[in-house]
């Protein structure tokens, strides 16, 4: 390691480290976002359970029953887009992160800030997809709360949902569970709600078929716990992508992934865009997409039954967990060669050419 | 995928690889042009492919690289003025001035805005008759057919609030002031297959047979770039030094003279900064006198801002093929995608960011 010199110089090309003051990339779940809980939130706030870094707390009472709680806030343009809306994002969103914990989610809340003129039949709409995600999912919102602010101190809604789930006995899984030897599971194609929601804005100049995967997986989650004692990760990518999620378990179970590229499944409209602009699928955002690492012996098991329900019909064993380098996720291209596959640093910004 | 997966074919790209193994025999140094070529090279490892007495250093051709730091700071001030609406391809909202970003300044109530192309500007620019609307038109001969034709647009639609800050570059300055420096190291180049698309393959010749060196116009995918490598051994083992044309899907040898016609209407030739490069003579383009009112320098009156180039950072030597990213002694160190101390860092098109992204993996197994 070397001192670090000094940057003072004012002809220095080094840019404003976005310490002082929120950039839009501290919003990208990627590396800014994981700096800024860590450095900024994290000091005021700082608690075992909290520490844990996972998708849900999980509290543990002296009777024996633990209970998972999580919160989430969804902010989407557009508001609709295909497969979704913002009302299924905020009842997806909560549940996926109680149930990638193992939990059975049973209880939402949900909170509204709702802009000055936001039209009432949309509100409609929403709340109906709300309640139809939440009859889907199973579980019921049971506390609410809305705010309305003046016409551009929000940009139309933004939704909060806080969840509340019950932890069966004998269920342990946590993002520092990872194994070498371990496989890793995903369960369907990654990036489509992230491209989705992009073409939804009308800015490509070109239209995609695809729709977004938001999804509750709680059921999904079931259906392989209900066969597997041996699940020892969940999580689901949501921003920041796959390749984000997978540097955290990597640093949090201090093991190394790899991955096979050619297994990862994409549709052909997610590369065709992601080639076009410059992107990695592996960084682009999923609502309805389960990553499990669970012992080699129960993989191809646990593949079978999530090939058998809807939300995981294109699921693909991608890779497995090695000892080095830990905190590390490398892919194995189809060249043979390897590559380093680092967290989303800011926001993904598209290639000029 | 047609048209991307018979390019990217492993058991081909390993047959010319070991093509490229029998026929090299002495040590050769090529330098690939572009950073789209630099991209695929890591991205898909095809150095690991090579023998190793080939040297691929990586060239200048990344736009976000080389746009010169005075450039940014003009884009910077533009982008904090009332009533401006500053517009971009995205990759350069990341790129440090001397006191900031373009994030920063949007951070600081900036309108800044991500286009996919410079005609969504114009789209802007109709859209907020009250506002101007500035376009940051940087990029080598690829983005400037398009960022000619809006201007051109903008002129014949009237629009009177619409500008551009030009920072255009061209390639064959670059590569006569790359051969002619007296620590120059290369022996042969990939040309830049989609700057040739454009451009056509004439500016070259009088280049190779100038410094003596095979310039092979390349394309992007695996087995392109392992084709034209191939084509630049066997030229240099055999004392050859001619262009050839190793993209011939799509480049020509009078080039898109549609585009060409476009960009010599609305830019003219000048002398033009790199970053960490310095002054290359007639090396850019800029709006030629008959667009002037589309001049972003001229209608915001920036020309005075110049700025001096850090020393610290070594990406000049990067972009000139001196160093490899990894010989930086701030490489993953303090200088990281998510926190650039230089340029090359910030594009994943830059020779750092790639390096970074795909090899520090190298320096982790060695137990740097």
């Amino acid at each position: 390691m070397t001192t670090n010199p000094s940057f003072e110089d004012a002809s220095c090309p080094v840019p404003l480290a976005h310490n002082d003051r929120i950039v839009i990339g501290h919003g990208s779940g990627g590396k800014m976002t994981h700096d800024l809980i860590r450095k900024v939130f994290l000091p005021y706030f700082d608690n075992p359970i909290l520490k844990t870094g996972d998708d849900s707390a999980i509290i543990s009472f002296s009777t024996g029953s633990k209970f998972a709680i999580t919160t989430d806030s969804h902010v989407v343009d557009p508001l609709f887009f295909p497969g979704g809306d913002i009302g299924r994002l905020a009842i997806c969103g909560t549940v996926n992160d109680l149930a990638v914990m193992g939990a059975a989610p049973l209880y939402l809340t949900a909170g509204f800030i709702i802009e000055e003129g936001f039209d009432i039949s949309l509100l409609h709409s929403i709340l109906l997809s709300m309640r139809r995600s939440a009859i889907e999912a199973g579980v019921s919102i049971v506390a609410g709360d809305t705010k309305v602010v003046q016409r551009g101190k929000c940009d139309k809604l933004f939704i909060n949902t806080s969840g509340f789930g019950i932890i069966h006995d004998n269920i342990s899984i946590s993002g520092a569970n990872a194994k070498p030897g371990d496989m890793v599971i995903v369960s369907g194609s990654i990036g489509n709600h992230g491209i989705a929601v992009l073409a939804a804005r009308g800015e490509l100049g070109f239209d995609t078929n695809l729709t977004s995967d938001v999804a509750p997986l709680n059921h999904l989650v079931k259906s392989i716990l209900d066969i597997s004692t041996k699940i020892h990760v969940m999580r689901d990518p949501t921003r920041g992508g796959l390749a984000t999620t997978l540097n955290e378990i990597a640093l949090q179970s201090n093991v190394s992934i790899h991955l096979e590229e050619k297994n990862i499944p994409v549709l052909p409209a997610v590369r065709a865009t992601c080639e076009m602009l410059g992107f990695d699928p592996l960084y682009i955002a999923n609502e309805g997409k389960l990553v499990i690492i669970a012992d080699p012996a129960d993989a191809h098991k646990i593949l079978a039954a999530l090939q058998n329900h809807p939300y995981g019909r294109d699921a693909a064993i991608i890779g497995k967990i090695v000892n080095q380098p830990a905190g590390h996720v490398l892919v194995r291209t189809e060249f043979g060669s390897s590559r380093l596959v680092d967290m989303l640093a800011g926001e993904i910004l598209p290639r000029i050419c | 995928m047609k048209h991307i997966d018979e390019y990217r074919d492993a058991s081909l790209a390993k047959k010319i690889a070991a093509e490229i193994s029998r026929q090299c025999n002495k040590h050769w140094t090529i330098m690939e042009i572009c950073g789209g070529q630099t991209h695929s090279i890591m991205r898909y490892g095809l150095d690991q492919l090579l023998p190793e007495t080939l040297e691929l250093v990586h060239g200048p051709g990344c736009p976000v690289c080389v746009t010169a730091l005075e450039l940014i700071d003009k884009a910077l001030f533009i982008a904090a003025q009332p009533k401006t609406i500053f517009a971009s391809y995205g990759d350069m909202l990341r790129v440090p001035g001397s006191s900031g970003d373009l994030f920063s300044v949007r951070a600081d109530g900036g309108d800044i805005r991500t286009v996919y192309s410079p005609l969504d500007a114009v789209k802007i620019a109709q859209q907020n008759p009250d506002k101007e609307v500035v376009f940051f038109g940087i990029g080598f001969e690829t983005t400037a057919p398009a960022n000619a034709m809006s201007v051109r647009l903008a002129k014949s639609l009237g629009i009177k609030n619409y500008s551009m800050l030009v920072s255009h570059v061209r390639v064959p300055p670059a590569m006569e002031a790359i051969l002619s420096s007296p620590t120059n190291r290369v022996q042969g180049f990939l040309a830049a297959g989609h700057v040739c698309t454009v451009m056509g393959c004439w500016e070259y010749p009088s280049i190779s047979q100038k410094h003596g060196v095979p310039i092979v116009v390349t394309g992007f995918e695996p087995v392109d770039i392992l084709n034209g490598i191939l084509k630049t051994i066997i030229q240099l083992e055999n004392g050859q030094a001619r262009v050839e044309n190793a993209y011939p899907r799509l480049v020509t040898f009078e080039g898109n003279t549609q585009a060409q016609k476009i960009i010599n209407e609305v830019f003219e030739t000048c002398d033009r900064n790199w970053r960490g490069i310095g002054m290359i003579p007639l090396s850019g383009w800029r709006i030629n006198p008959d667009f002037a009112d589309f001049d972003a320098e001229i209608k915001f009156d920036v020309g005075d801002i110049s700025t001096e180039e850090s020393q610290l950072c070594i990406a000049g030597k990067i972009l000139q093929g001196l160093k490899k990213p990894n010989e930086c002694s701030e490489f993953g160190v303090s200088c990281k995608p998510e926190h650039p101390l230089g340029a090359t860092m910030v594009s994943s098109e830059g020779a750092c960011a790639a390096y970074y992204r795909y090899r520090f993996i190298n320096s982790l197994s060695q137990g740097n």
